[in-house]
């Protein structure tokens, strides 16, 4: 790599090599004596010299490969140095590439030579091209040689202000290198360390995480300052880096923030279904323990979440473990999938993957149940892979699905791998104690098993049923019994064994068998193993202690044998069994109790898994694989009680506008991911602001009832503090977020405190309905909201970074703001509809509502574009479900056009529902739906509807932009029909008023890929401007947008999942035809709209 | 991380070995041969083992073992995925990833090995980088070379390495530019013996060829994209278009690459394009089993199932097999009791059955399970999970699109 900048010193080069070669011929005589012994290798090493010292190139490089070859066998080519070293200067790329690794290789080794090319390098690391630079800096430090250990410390430190980046991660990585060549280096080290962590670059981010992991990873301290930094760039960090970093912020915030799990500690299992069914429950837990996460907690969670995409399963792995280790307790279960997903990679990816998976499977049952397929066993996986599987499928096993999981087993029982047959009669053991009901089943099936004709697998079962037995006390004697009957034909020991220790404990519900058994034991006795000798020892004493007028002359013929066995410990056994059995005047107390202590009830061993304490290491780490402490592994800590200081992480105000600047400078991609970040980031806060202030909004709207004076003291407060926010605003996203974190202080300090922006707004309006209700607001308090809104919009748009519609987004913002209050003051008078904290822009209208909200925003706000919710034209109804096939129960669906209640990302559907039967039903509700993913708010159950009656309810789907046809079922008490609701394309569409020339500008942002244009023909009847509307408006639920242009027609509208703005235009050609144009992101959806548009104006 | 690294071959020898810190001594191999002789299969040895100094974590592909040595804590996935990343870089290199290539390219196989670690910590992986640095050995380049000496080593700085799109090399040109789209489907379904599927998923990938000049920004959006349940992509596809609007908005790598491999769920019904008839009997008391399997097309929507591979692992009681193909080729052998046959193309009219009787050791008493059978095939033009893609070339016109799909069933 770092020729060229060779080239420059060629002659120094030059110098250099001579003073090698004359150095060379005295070494080389030596060793050449040294492996003189050798005389073969020496010869094949002499004529490489000799290529090496000739002048041809093409020789050299020749010599040199070879060399390579040998090194890559292993063999010693030490004795070559001198030759080699020479040529480190050399023009020849590839020649000079393998002289490095030549030199890294026995650099350490022949230290003094080495040191002759050092001046090489250190001519390098001037070079003024950065790649020959790094390269020269990469060598250098790859060479263990303790002498040149403050030229390499002088190298790192220039190197890591160098200006470019690539070679400022080289110094971090060099800074490794030189750490385990020299400890003694560390302060100064770390000094470096502390210098690159405050980088910008993603290039050195993983590397000097890297550098800091190895060097330091007790000094959390140099963390703080670079934390937000590092979760704001960990996207862009190339791959092998995030998995580092990702690690290292797991150990970082268990240090730094409280644990998010007290307040749902109860529900450690099945905690996901349980929230999404019912989150209003866990807002009154909320309110019960009030846990608010840290903003930098919830940052990191959420810039780690699109990892989970990565094509790199290493990284995958990463943000599972750090979910599992940092995440609320009902977030931890997004990641099942992406780890299910990992199991169709490499055998050993999904060694790993399973191993973290059954740790994970102990503690968190549902996360994996609704997978439990995927960990079916095929015939085609390695033994271990099977094992593992085994292993989670038996903690899966629950009441509900255990007869399927047996059924499994039984199949695998028959697998020709006996190891995994043994593991499977292990498995259903274990399921046998864990889940009582089945306990019997599985005891009769592993008795069947008994007559296998494969000894491991009637060993294995003799085993599990020893354990099954011991943990259940009650009366099992037939299967005792016929287990003797078998005791011939197994040969296994520990079976054998096995047997004979279930005869002498329950020696006395099968009275007239033991002693037979002892008698065939007596018989073959000094055959058998160890184990079995002992286990008959013990036999022997019980059934003498418990039957000794059958036994006693057994008993003593054994223990006769055993005496003089060879085995010590059954020696040591008899003459203990012996003292302690047979009464004899030596003998003291202990034969008294001889009974009690051979025949106590002894507890039942535990089936548990063995993956049982592997959660004591942290996942995905090495030591988790191997269930013991790795060098170098790094204990997870607890969550500190109380939470250090946040205020440590905060930047100076200047930093993040540094921060930001080089990847302005950067191509598209990074730059739009940060927007995307530092906008979400900021919707994000609002929603869980609002997720997690619902209790004290609740609270404040029950004092602004009585209280004006407290209001006013609120809204007043609320002054001051847009003021300090219009002030930060130009700090950006980082400052915004430190921000929210003294506001959250704030609000720990005076509950009652709005923290937030979008509190001061809610206070804002429940000051304004306190006085005026919430129809008639006083211009007043209304400007003083858009005041505040537009001080908010402003913050935002600088910090959301500017998208391509920035124009749009600023105006459309005061909108917005007006919505999410309103969303608050109805969340105090109306029934609690929460809104999930994923949801961007929360917000809950109602229709009549809203027309009030109409006009507020067009008096006050002097917006160009807006939202609205005019949309005239025919509805047209379908049937979601007919009458005949729906048991009498029917269902018709319309799209309302309206604003969706539950979210803005929903389409509304109005659904009437109808008893046409003779009885009433009961309990309509919504059931399973499909794909498992769609987000449907459901209408709250119907209890009754009588017959002959029909009751009108709405629900909210979210189809993504996409006309695929959300499928569920609805379900009576009795019944269940599978339904579908298609929506036409123009459904997906929400009106949205514009002026012409801002139409103009937007279509023209939307120009190239993103219009859809067709000439159409059109009926004569329909060509008037009204008729026109009325058919396009039948169609989309889009805006008209007035024009003054006769043969122009313009309709806007936004998609309702994602906002894109869709355009419309009609020009009317001649002879009924006319030129239809749709401008948006939404190809798909356009063609499909054209096609619909098309239709509708040729027909009517 | 990454201390040294061992390629041992299927025999057991060490062929070569690669030190980035200090050297360790291959004696610490021993330990691997020790865990390999424990192992009745070589797809048994476990991927991390622990020594008293060292930890040895190895991945086996295409019968050699990469044998990774770390000294300290470091995610097992983490090197896993490096060593597979290693080996994939090989077959790209080479065509095929043996020992013979290996040893044939040991300079080569050296000089990315140093590229690719540096302190055992990942440097440079993506292919186009590595591209750029050391040219792939072609027959012709190899001719030249050692006629003029010149070298693989390529005379530019790997650029690449600097800028914000890692994985495509600058200065790309073509005269003809073009990009294909391959979507290859895979379902994975176990069935029983019945002929009801147990489990069933489909796991699909998408396989990029991209010859485009400059610096193309494409997006690629489906017909449904709500059917993919769960996707990972190459880096370059951007996480948030696709969050928001479930398009794909990349700038890819020159050449091939992976764009996305998805998974469907298994929740939704997979339709299994073939069926087996199975009569697998042994009778009691007699050493003589009786064999019958035919395979029929179904489901297909009138493509033609192809490259049709069926094997079986018949009990260890069986001694030989005396069967008659309608069609195709069988194997079995008698050492791994493993019988295979080469069925070809399915031909609707005539389905193709494997007959015949299977003699069983004296004295052998009847097995007791029957023999599980995996099915291979292939069927060309059809995405078995209805997935569709548009193209919405950004910057330049593609030129064509090819598509084809494949299924496994095992």
């Amino acid at each position: 790599m770092s020729t060229t900048a060779l080239y420059n010193d060629q002659q120094g080069g030059a110098e250099a090599a001579v003073e090698a070669g004359q150095e060379s011929t005295a070494t080389s005589s030596s060793s050449g004596a040294a492996f003189g012994l050798f005389s073969t290798d020496f010869k094949k090493n002499e004529d490489l010299k000799e290529m090496l010292e000739s002048n041809k190139e093409s020789l050299k490089l020749e010599a040199m490969k070879r060399i390579v070859q040998l090194i890559s066998k292993g063999k010693n080519a030490s004795d070559l140095f001198p030759a080699v070293v020479k040529n480190v200067a050399s023009k020849n790329i590839e020649l000079k590439k393998l002289v490095y690794v030549y030199l890294v290789r026995y650099a350490e080794e022949q230290q003094d030579l080495a040191l002759l090319s050092i001046s090489t390098f250190q001519r390098a690391l001037k070079d003024p091209n950065q790649f020959i630079r790094a390269s020269a800096l990469r060598v250098l430090s790859s060479i263990r040689v303790p002498i040149i250990v403050p030229i390499m410390m002088l190298a790192i430190k220039e190197a890591a202000s160098d200006l470019s980046p690539y070679v400022r991660k080289t110094s971090a990585h060099a800074i490794q290198k030189l750490y385990s060549l020299d400890a003694d280096q560390k302060e100064q080290l770390i000094e470096v360390i502390e210098k690159l962590l405050k980088d910008k670059s993603t290039l050195v981010a993983g590397s000097v995480v890297m550098a800091f992991e190895e060097v330091c990873p007790d000094r959390i301290d140099l963390i703080h300052r670079n934390y937000r930094k590092l979760c704001n760039l960990l996207v862009d960090v190339e791959e092998w880096g995030q998995v580092v970093i990702i690690n290292m912020l797991t150990r970082y915030a268990r240090t730094q923030f409280t644990s998010p799990w007290k307040e749902d500690g109860i529900f450690d299992e099945n905690e996901k279904a349980f929230y999404d069914s019912d989150s209003e429950e866990k807002q009154g837990q909320r309110e019960a323990k009030p846990y608010i996460m840290d903003p930098d907690h919830r940052l990191l969670l959420r810039n780690t979440k699109p990892l989970l995409q990565s094509r790199n399963t290493a990284v995958v792995m990463a943000v599972a473990q750090l979910y599992w280790h940092l995440a609320p307790k009902h977030e931890v279960s997004i990641v099942t999938k992406s780890l299910v997903r990992l199991l169709r990679s490499h055998r050993e990816v999904q060694y790993v993957v399973l191993q973290n998976i059954a740790t994970m499977s102990i503690q968190r049952k549902g996360m994996f149940e609704p997978y439990m397929k995927s960990f079916y066993v095929r015939s085609t996986d390695a033994t271990h892979i099977k094992t593992l599987k085994l292993e989670i499928l038996t903690n899966l096993a629950n009441e509900a699905n255990i007869s399927t999981i047996l059924r499994e087993f039984q199949t695998y029982v028959k697998s020709q791998d006996k190891a995994f047959a043994a593991a499977t009669i292990q498995a259903i053991g274990r399921c046998a104690t864990n889940i009582s009901e089945v306990t019997d089943t599985c005891l009769n099936g592993l008795v069947l098993l008994l007559s296998n004709r494969d000894e491991t697998v009637v060993a294995e079962s003799v085993v599990v049923i020893k354990k099954l037995l011991q943990t259940q006390p009650t009366q099992h004697s037939d299967i005792i019994k016929h287990m003797a009957k078998l005791f011939d034909n197994i040969t296994v020991p520990m079976a054998r064994a096995s047997i004979l220790w279930l005869m002498g404990e329950y020696c006395e519900r099968v009275p007239k068998i033991a002693p037979d058994v002892l008698r065939k034991m007596a018989k073959t006795f000094t055959a058998e193993e160890d184990i079995v000798k002992l286990q008959t020892v013990n036999l022997a004493a019980k059934l003498y202690l418990t039957n000794s007028k059958q036994t006693k002359l057994l008993t003593q013929y054994i223990l006769n044998l055993g005496k003089y066995d060879q085995n010590y410990d059954i020696r040591d056994r008899t003459r203990f069994i012996r003292q302690l059995i047979v009464p004899s005047e030596k003998s003291g107390a202990l034969n008294k109790y001889a009974r009690r202590i051979l025949l106590a009830s002894k507890p039942a061993p535990v089936l548990e898994s063995a993956f049982k304490d592997r959660d004591r290491f942290q996942l995905g780490t090495l030591s988790h694989s191997l269930n013991i402490k790795t060098t170098g592994y790094q204990e997870l800590s607890d969550w500190p009680a109380v939470a250090p200081d946040p205020s440590v992480r905060n930047v100076e105000v200047i930093e993040p506008v540094q921060e930001w600047a080089p990847s302005l400078g950067k191509a598209k991609k990074p730059k739009s991911d940060d927007k995307f970040y530092s906008d979400d980031e900021e919707k994000d806060e609002e929603g869980s602001g609002s997720g997690s202030e619902d209790s004290s909004s609740s609270s404040s709207s029950g004092s602004s009832e009585e209280s004006g004076s407290e209001s006013e003291e609120e809204s007043s407060r609320d002054l001051e503090k847009t003021s300090s926010d219009s002030e930060k605003s130009s700090s950006g996203s980082e400052a915004s977020s430190s921000e929210s974190e003294s506001q959250q202080k704030e609000k720990k300090r005076a509950k009652k405190v709005t923290p937030r922006k979008s509190k001061q707004t809610a206070a804002d309006s429940g000051s304004d309905e306190n006085g005026n209700g919430p129809l008639g607001k006083t211009s007043s308090s209304s400007a003083e909201s858009s005041s505040s809104e537009e001080s908010d919009s402003s913050e935002d748009s600088d910090s959301d970074s500017p998208a391509p519609q920035k124009k749009t987004v600023g105006k459309t913002k005061p909108k917005v703001e007006v919505k999410s209050k309103k969303e608050v003051s109805l969340l105090d008078l109306d029934d609690f509809s929460p809104a999930p904290p994923s949801a961007p822009k929360s917000s809950v209208f109602s229709s009549s509502l809203l027309s009030d909200l109409e006009g507020l925003s067009l008096s006050n706000v002097s917006s160009a574009m807006q939202v609205t919710t005019s949309s005239f034209g025919p509805v047209k109804t379908y049937e979601l479900l007919h009458h005949m096939t729906g048991k009498g129960l029917s269902a018709k669906y319309h799209f309302p056009r309206q604003p969706c209640l539950y979210q803005p990302s929903m389409v509304a559907v109005q659904v009437i529902l109808t008893n046409s039967s003779d009885h009433s039903l009961e309990e309509i509700h919504i059931g399973d739906r499909s794909p498992a993913s769609l987000n449907v708010h459901c209408f709250n159950t119907v209890e009754r509807l009588e017959p002959g009656a029909s009751v009108s309810v709405s629900m909210g789907i979210d189809f993504s932009d996409s006309t695929q046809a959300a499928n569920f079922q609805l379900c009576t008490k009795e019944d269940q029909f599978s339904v579908s609701i298609q929506p036409a394309v123009g459904e997906l569409v929400m009106p949205s008023t514009m002026k012409e020339p801002d139409f103009c500008s937007e279509q023209r942002k939307l120009m190239g890929m993103n219009e859809t244009s067709a000439t159409i023909a059109m009926a004569t009847a329909n060509t008037s401007k009204q008729n026109i509307s009325k058919q396009v408006l039948s169609v989309a639920n889009v805006g008209v947008v007035s024009s003054d242009q006769n043969n122009l027609q313009r309709f806007a509208g936004r998609t309702v999942s994602s906002g894109a703005l869709v355009l419309v235009t009609l020009e009317l050609r001649e002879s009924s035809t006319a030129l239809l144009t749709i401008n948006t992101e939404k190809t798909v959806m356009a063609s499909m709209l054209l096609r619909d548009l098309k239709q509708a104006l040729y027909q009517a | 991380m990454i201390h040294s690294l061992f390629l041992i071959n299927a025999s057991g020898d060490i062929f070569l070995e690669k030190h980035w810190k200090s050297v360790v001594s291959r004696s610490v191999c021993d330990y691997f041969f020790e865990a390999q002789e424990r192992a009745t299969e070589p797809e048994n040895v476990p991927p991390v083992i622990p020594t008293p100094h060292h930890y040895l974590i190895s991945v086996l592909r295409h019968r050699i073992y990469f044998v990774a040595v770390i000294q300290s804590e470091v995610p097992p996935l983490f090197v896993i995925e490096f060593l597979h990343r290693v080996v994939d870089t090989f077959q790209d290199y080479f065509g095929v990833c043996t020992e013979a290539a290996i040893k044939d390219n040991v300079v080569v196989v050296y000089e990315l090995l140093e590229e690719m670690l540096d302190n055992g910590f990942p440097l440079a992986t993506e292919s186009n980088i590595l591209k750029e640095l050391i040219k792939p050995p072609t027959i012709l380049r190899t001719m030249v070379n050692t006629i003029t000496g010149s070298t693989n080593v390529g005379e530019q700085l790997p650029t690449g390495q600097l800028s914000v799109v890692p994985w495509r090399r600058t200065g790309v040109k073509y005269t003809n530019n073009e990009a294909y789209f391959d979507v290859v489907e895979e379902i994975d379904a176990i069935i029983d013996k019945s002929g009801s599927t147990i489990t069933a998923e489909i796991q699909g990938v998408i396989d990029a060829c991209v010859k485009l000049t400059g610096m193309p920004d494409l997006t690629l959006s489906f017909m449904n994209p709500r059917l993919l349940d769960d996707v990972s992509f190459h880096p370059c596809v951007r996480f948030k278009r696709w969050e928001a609007e479930r398009i794909l908005s990349f700038i890819p790598p020159d050449g091939n690459f992976r764009l996305l491999s998805y998974h469907v769920s298994s929740q939704n019904l997979v339709a299994i394009p073939v069926y087996v008839k199975h009569n697998i009997t042994f009778r009691e008391g007699s050493s003589q089993g009786r064999f019958d399997l035919t395979l029929g097309p179904k489901q297909t929507m009138g493509k033609a199932v192809e490259s049709v591979l069926v094997s079986s692992q018949l009990p260890r009681g069986v001694l030989n097999a005396n069967l008659n193909p309608s069609q195709g080729t069988y194997t079995f052998d008698p050492v791994t009791k493993l019988l295979t046959w080469d069925v070809g193309k399915i031909n609707p009219q005539k389905l193709p059955s494997l007959k015949g009787t299977m003699n069983l050791q004296a004295g052998a008493s009847k097995p007791d399970e029957n023999p599980t059978i995996n099915i291979q095939f292939k069927i060309q033009q059809m995405a078995i999970s209805g997935t569709q893609l548009h193209t919405h070339p950004h910057t330049l016109q593609l030129q064509s699109q090819s598509s084809s799909s494949q299924l496994t069933t095992a």
